[in-house]
């Protein structure tokens, strides 16, 4: 047996890999099923976003933010939105914050729909991946009345949005909410408590709350590990301070706190408080107007902020610097993906590599967000 | 506790290495000596009373006379912020890596690098992590000139449109 001879493997998964969620590659070193280290490599999706910014003026970069999360597109319109209003000391109309959160909340459960639904199709599940589309139309359906795109929605503006709701919209919302909620019980008994699906999940790539603070893993991924923090409660924006809803938290029910298990779960738990959210919104919504004045030739003075927003993929940092002229010097998003993949490298050491796929899927991570 | 007082808590530790306290709105910032930055920031990190145990974002601003990186400290326990800022020379500017502190720093950092051009000492792996590794320059840099092609792909369509109205002129 002496003379048999192992080395280690080097495998390479994507850029065109059916689970990475866009275009991902990483380098994989592997002693058999057994990672030594997965070490990512990212850029495929960079399309300069940044650069675009400072060619474009403040209001003709609302479209290109879309581009940034494509898959909840309204917070990046809002975090934009919101940090072009803090330079220059804009007030939104009372309606037209709410119109962003309902927009938002909305946008948050379809893309929560998606990590759930794609959670289950890579681990091998079609099922879950179809019904969870099935859900998620009917919300494009109804963002689409909003706002005449189904994905890269451009609906905000410096100021508000674009449009108020249409009519018989609020009934409609309404309606579908009144659809989802049992859905949801039925996700869990058909997916989430599934006994296959918690022992896939479960004791999978467990981050610790410090782990998860010093690799500044923000949103669902941070509080599956337990860290308290939801940038709508802790550092209120717009109009959350007038609803109540609760923040999940990971404990660690299955198995270890802040393993799979819990960062799914998360997503779940999520969507159920973004419906009560959205209750509330639709019923308390002031009337008025939805966008303040703001002149076309916007130039807020000379001056530098960081907003940040609690997207569906956690809090997103805008930091614009102007310098008084009508295009912005520098503007930079700090995203959930990008400090996602981050701490992939280290959590692979000693992972399986059929874990890698569950640990992606866990953490949600999405491509165009990383590479901007 | 608001961010111009862990600025004074700074100050007070660290006196001739903040070069400057600004008030400016809506932001204020410290800007302190690249030779103190890691210091700086262990204290920050050790000090009971700020507690930063996060770096929520680290970035550069090119202000063609110099390179700035800016670091938005962060603390989960005692939920505040502030804004640190070094200021470098445009050629070749380097500081250290703060990545031994909080290790969200690597990733940020290697954005930095590639983007901007600033190197950090220091760093486990500091590669390009966005663009090409044969990438000729820094893009986000103020004087970045595009090149026309890459590898013999060009990086300019011409429009026929474009060239009909050019043609009826």
């Amino acid at each position: 047996m002496s003379t048999l001879r192992t080395e280690e493997m080097t495998l390479n998964m994507g850029p065109q890999h059916p689970s990475t969620h866009g275009v991902l590659r990483f380098v994989i070193k592997a002693d058999g099923e057994v990672m030594r280290e997965a070490i990512p490599d990212v850029g495929y999706l960079h399309r300069s976003i940044e650069k675009i910014a400072e060619k474009v003026g403040y209001h003709g970069f609302m479209p290109y933010t879309d581009r940034v999360d494509y898959v909840c597109a309204m917070f990046t319109n809002q975090g934009w939105g919101m940090a072009c209003e803090k330079l220059a000391g804009i007030e939104v109309p009372r309606r037209g914050e709410y119109c962003r959160v309902i927009a938002a909340e909305f946008n948050r459960l379809a893309s929560h729909l998606l990590t759930v639904g794609l959670m289950g199709m890579d681990i091998g599940a079609m099922t879950p991946f179809l019904h969870a589309l099935r859900e998620r139309e009917m919300i494009n359906d109804l963002i689409e009345e909003l706002c005449g795109a189904r994905l890269t929605f451009n609906y905000m503006r410096i100021g508000g949005v674009a449009w108020d709701l249409p009519p018989g919209w609020r009934e409609k919302a309404l309606a579908y909410l009144d659809h989802l909620e049992p859905i949801l019980e039925e996700y869990n008994s058909l997916f989430s408590y599934n006994k296959i699906c918690v022992e896939r999940l479960a004791n999978v790539a467990p981050i610790t709350a410090e782990e998860a603070i010093n690799y500044n893993l923000v949103g669902p991924n941070l509080r599956a590990s337990g860290v308290n923090w939801d940038v709508r409660k802790d550092l209120p924006y717009s109009v959350y301070p007038d609803f109540d809803f609760e923040v999940p938290l990971g404990s660690g029910e299955w198995g270890t706190t802040g393993d799979s298990m819990d960062r799914y779960m998360m997503r779940i738990r999520e969507m159920v408080q973004s419906s009560r959210i959205l209750r509330q919104a639709l019923k308390q919504m002031p009337d008025g107007a939805v966008l303040a004045k703001v002149v076309r030739n916007f130039k807020p003075a000379p001056g530098e902020c960081q907003v940040r927003v609690e997207s569906a993929r956690g809090d997103q940092g805008w930091y614009v610097v102007s310098d008084g002229s009508a295009n912005p010097w520098r503007v930079h998003v700090r995203t959930g993906s990008f400090a996602a993949m981050g701490i992939i490298q280290k959590l692979s050491r000693g992972l399986m590599i059929a874990d890698l796929v569950v640990l992606i899927a866990s953490l949600d991570v999405i491509a165009p967000e990383i590479d901007r | 506790m608001e961010a111009l007082k862990i600025y004074e808590r700074i100050k007070e530790r660290f006196a001739d290495e903040v070069l400057e306290i600004s008030d400016r709105k809506p932001e204020p910032f410290a800007v302190v000596a690249p030779r103190a930055i890691v210091r700086i920031g262990l204290f920050l990190y050790d000090d009971p009373e700020c507690a930063m145990d996060c770096l929520s974002n680290e970035t550069g601003v090119d202000y063609k006379d110099r390179i700035e990186v800016v670091y938005h400290v962060f603390s989960y326990r005692h939920r505040h912020s502030c804004v640190l800022k070094v200021r470098l020379p445009r050629d070749n500017p380097s500081v250290e890596t703060v990545e031994e502190i909080w290790r969200s720093a690597n990733w940020m950092e290697r954005e930095i690098f590639d983007l901007l051009g600033v190197t950090f000492e220091g760093h486990t792996d500091l590669r390009r992590i966005l663009m090409p590794e044969d990438w000729p320059g820094y893009p986000l840099r103020k004087d970045f000139v595009e090149p026309l092609e890459y590898h013999g792909i060009s990086t300019v369509r011409e429009s026929p449109i474009i060239r009909l109205d050019q043609k009826k002129k």
